[in-house]
């Protein structure tokens, strides 16, 4: 699995094409995220962005172009997509927690059963966990007796306990109703200061212009423009970008 | 306090209000007779007249059960448990019920829920026989099943015992039921052939254990091929994908009593030729197994396609496997949205055993038909039938009843806090 090109590049895009049916969907769409490196993407509802960071752990299949995960290529190979699997962690709009297990189990399921993880062992990191997103209380509840902020802290518990090297991050914020935002921006805010790489989709600029150390604007299935906070948000080149932030920030 | 609605800045100063309790006439048995049966003048009318035709149904049915011949369904009642099995072996289906009786005690100890409902059942039931004067010996058998049941209840909530064993318990007790009913085990194909006690010929196995057995085996082997053919039925592989569709369609175009004649025609066809002639009895669990899988799996797979696609999604960002994720995530929730659907296709499978009094055998519908025969009531005036019958009925509700019940406690119990 060694013998990376760059050691500190950990996610490699190059000229990857997706299409639905006859739909271009991403647009020979390259981008590297370094080690620790947090990367908000941004861009208007189908723009590519979600099937763009769906891409990376083959939740959706690109059909031409090269995908590099920490050195794994990622091909039709089960055991490459497993790995990387492993090594990114994913957190999703709606949360998708498993509704039949408790929080404890929906943190503990993967360790025991792909990490192969003691029980004893992954039930005490599951706790660590709980108590770093702030809920260990929640532990022995099930999801549904959750707010969907509590839910969304859950996920991303659940997502580290496979102590990813890389979390992706599909719109977190964006079922939530707007006074529990915060606490799921704090938690992510958390990470990103801990060091974990990250690649987040999101509307939440504030969290971009705070957090990101890079921010990809995305439209129409390409990335359009790539820059650091201050960059987007007082200087952006393209009219497009232009636009989009215009609306937005208003 | 009221708002004052005409201004255009007020504060409820009143806040929080107290509670205060609803007028008398909303709440308790007043409330309940006025808000359920005499609502309004269509809805007294409706209560009065099914008061009626309740009086009529009830008092005609308690003079007809209390002036009917229930003698040949009393002295027959060896039959109707057990059919023909042999009177001097008779320990060896107590044996079993003994067995079943302390899986059953354990189970409800160890897991409580539907179990304990279940054992409760099975305990009345027990308690019921051992009062009934049917017979010392099945007395006394019956009250040693209820204190196994007893005792069995007692360790299992005390002892820790692994559910893992305990389900192996339960997979172990089918077969074993079958060695020592028939006595041994006599299997010419495998060159097996040992014994404990004479054997005892399937075609002597009879009435309700025989229906129990249908359906347990039924319901026991359906459901793993069920599942797995509602897997195969979504798989992408078209030979599998296919196969199992052809399958499901084909079973349930045919209605279950042609694939019972054709189980006791046709299966000897499909078998390796040296495998002999399977017993009368195997060849009507086939039919009804093969049949009741494929509903099963139509069932299983409502289920399936009610699970959201971000579950799997989630359970591969994890990195589960396909099969990881099927076991833990996918199954789990299927199943649990189909429990009243499957468990009402296992009511009919129950009463679908009827059918196999039409191949020739002597489960409880056949015996009772055989009693209805007999020489000794042919003078009875208006003869016997209706007494039998409606025997018969009360057995097959019986147990139906409690898999409904069974059914609605598990529902409510894996309802997971429903908020999602």
């Amino acid at each position: 699995m060694a013998g990376h090109a760059e050691d500190t590049d950990i996610i490699i895009v190059r000229n990857v094409n997706k299409w639905y049916g006859d739909f271009h969907a991403l647009k020979n769409v390259s981008l590297t995220v370094k080690r620790k490196e947090v990367v908000v993407i941004i861009g208007p509802s189908g723009s590519g962005k979600s099937t763009f960071i769906r891409t990376i752990n083959r939740l959706e299949e690109h059909q031409s172009g090269e995908i590099i995960v920490d050195g794994i290529p990622l091909t039709h190979d089960v055991r490459n997509i497993e790995a990387i699997r492993m090594e990114t962690g994913m957190v999703f709009q709606q949360f998708n927690l498993f509704p039949h297990l408790t929080v404890l189990q929906n943190i503990t399921l993967a360790p025991i059963h792909v990490r192969k993880m003691k029980k004893k062992d992954a039930e005490e990191r599951a706790m660590q966990l709980l108590e770093r997103v702030g809920i260990p209380e929640q532990a022995h509840k099930y999801p549904g007796q959750l707010s969907g902020g509590q839910q969304q802290r859950v996920a991303i518990a659940r997502a580290l306990a496979m102590q990813p090297k890389i979390m992706l991050f599909d719109e977190p914020t964006s079922a939530l109703d707007p006074e529990m935002i915060r606490e799921v921006l704090e938690v992510m805010e958390e990470l990103a200061e801990s060091g974990m790489t990250m690649v987040v989709v999101t509307h939440e600029m504030g969290f971009a212009k705070g957090v990101a150390d890079r921010i990809v604007f995305m439209d129409g299935g390409e990335i359009v423009e790539i820059g650091t906070p201050e960059h987007f948000f007082t200087n952006p080149q393209h009219d497009r970008t232009k636009l989009f932030l215009q609306q937005i920030l208003k | 306090m009221t708002t004052e609605i005409r201004s255009t800045t007020w504060v409820n100063t009143n806040h929080p209000a107290p509670a205060q309790k609803p007028p008398v006439t909303e709440v308790g048995p007043i409330g309940w007779l006025r808000a359920n049966l005499f609502s309004s003048v269509g809805n007294t009318i409706l209560t009065l007249v099914t008061a009626v035709a309740l009086y009529f149904i009830v008092t005609g049915l308690v003079r007809w059960v209390s002036g009917a011949f229930w003698q040949p369904v009393w002295e027959n009642r060896k039959l109707f448990a057990v059919g023909l099995y042999p009177v001097a072996q008779m320990w060896q289906p107590a044996a079993v019920l003994l067995m079943v009786s302390a899986l059953f005690g354990l189970s409800a100890g160890r897991w409580g829920s539907i179990m304990r409902n279940l054992g409760v059942g099975l305990a009345a039931l027990l308690l019921l026989f051992a009062i009934i004067p049917i017979g010392a010996q099945a007395q006394l058998v019956m009250a040693a099943g209820l204190g196994l049941l007893l005792i069995g209840y007692g360790v299992g909530a005390r002892v820790p015992i692994p559910s893992r064993w305990l389900a192996l318990g339960w997979v172990v007790s089918l077969p074993l039921t079958f060695i020592l009913l028939g006595g041994g085990v006599n299997l010419p194909a495998l060159g097996v052939r040992w014994q404990f006690a004479p054997f005892v010929e399937v075609n002597l196995w009879g009435g309700l254990m025989l229906t129990m057995l249908l359906a347990v085996v039924g319901i026991a082997l359906s459901f793993p091929i069920g599942v797995l053919l509602a897997l195969g039925r979504r798989s992408k592989l078209p030979v599998i994908k296919w196969f199992c569709i052809g399958y499901i369609e084909l079973i349930r175009g045919v209605p279950l009593i042609t694939l019972l004649f054709m189980g006791m025609t046709m299966l000897p066809l499909f078998l390796p030729s040296g495998w002999g002639n399977p017993s009368l009895l195997v060849r009507a669990m086939t039919a009804i197994t093969l049949f009741s899988a494929a509903y099963l799996a139509e069932n299983v797979r409502g289920g399936l396609q009610a699970i959201p696609k971000g579950q799997y999604e989630a359970a591969d960002a994890l990195g589960l496997s396909a099969f990881d994720s099927l076991r833990f995530i996918i199954l789990p929730q299927a199943l649990t949205k189909v429990i009243p659907a499957i468990v009402g296709q296992f009511i009919g499978l129950f009463k679908d055993t009827s059918l196999a009094s039409l191949v020739g055998l002597l489960e409880l519908v056949a015996v009772g038909k055989a009693v209805i025969q007999q020489p000794e009531w042919l003078g009875t005036p208006g003869g016997i039938a209706r007494e039998v019958y409606v025997f018969i009925a009360v057995v097959f509700f019986v147990f139906s009843y409690g898999m409904s019940f069974a059914s609605r406690k598990l529902e409510s119990k894996l309802g997971f806090g429903k908020r999602q």
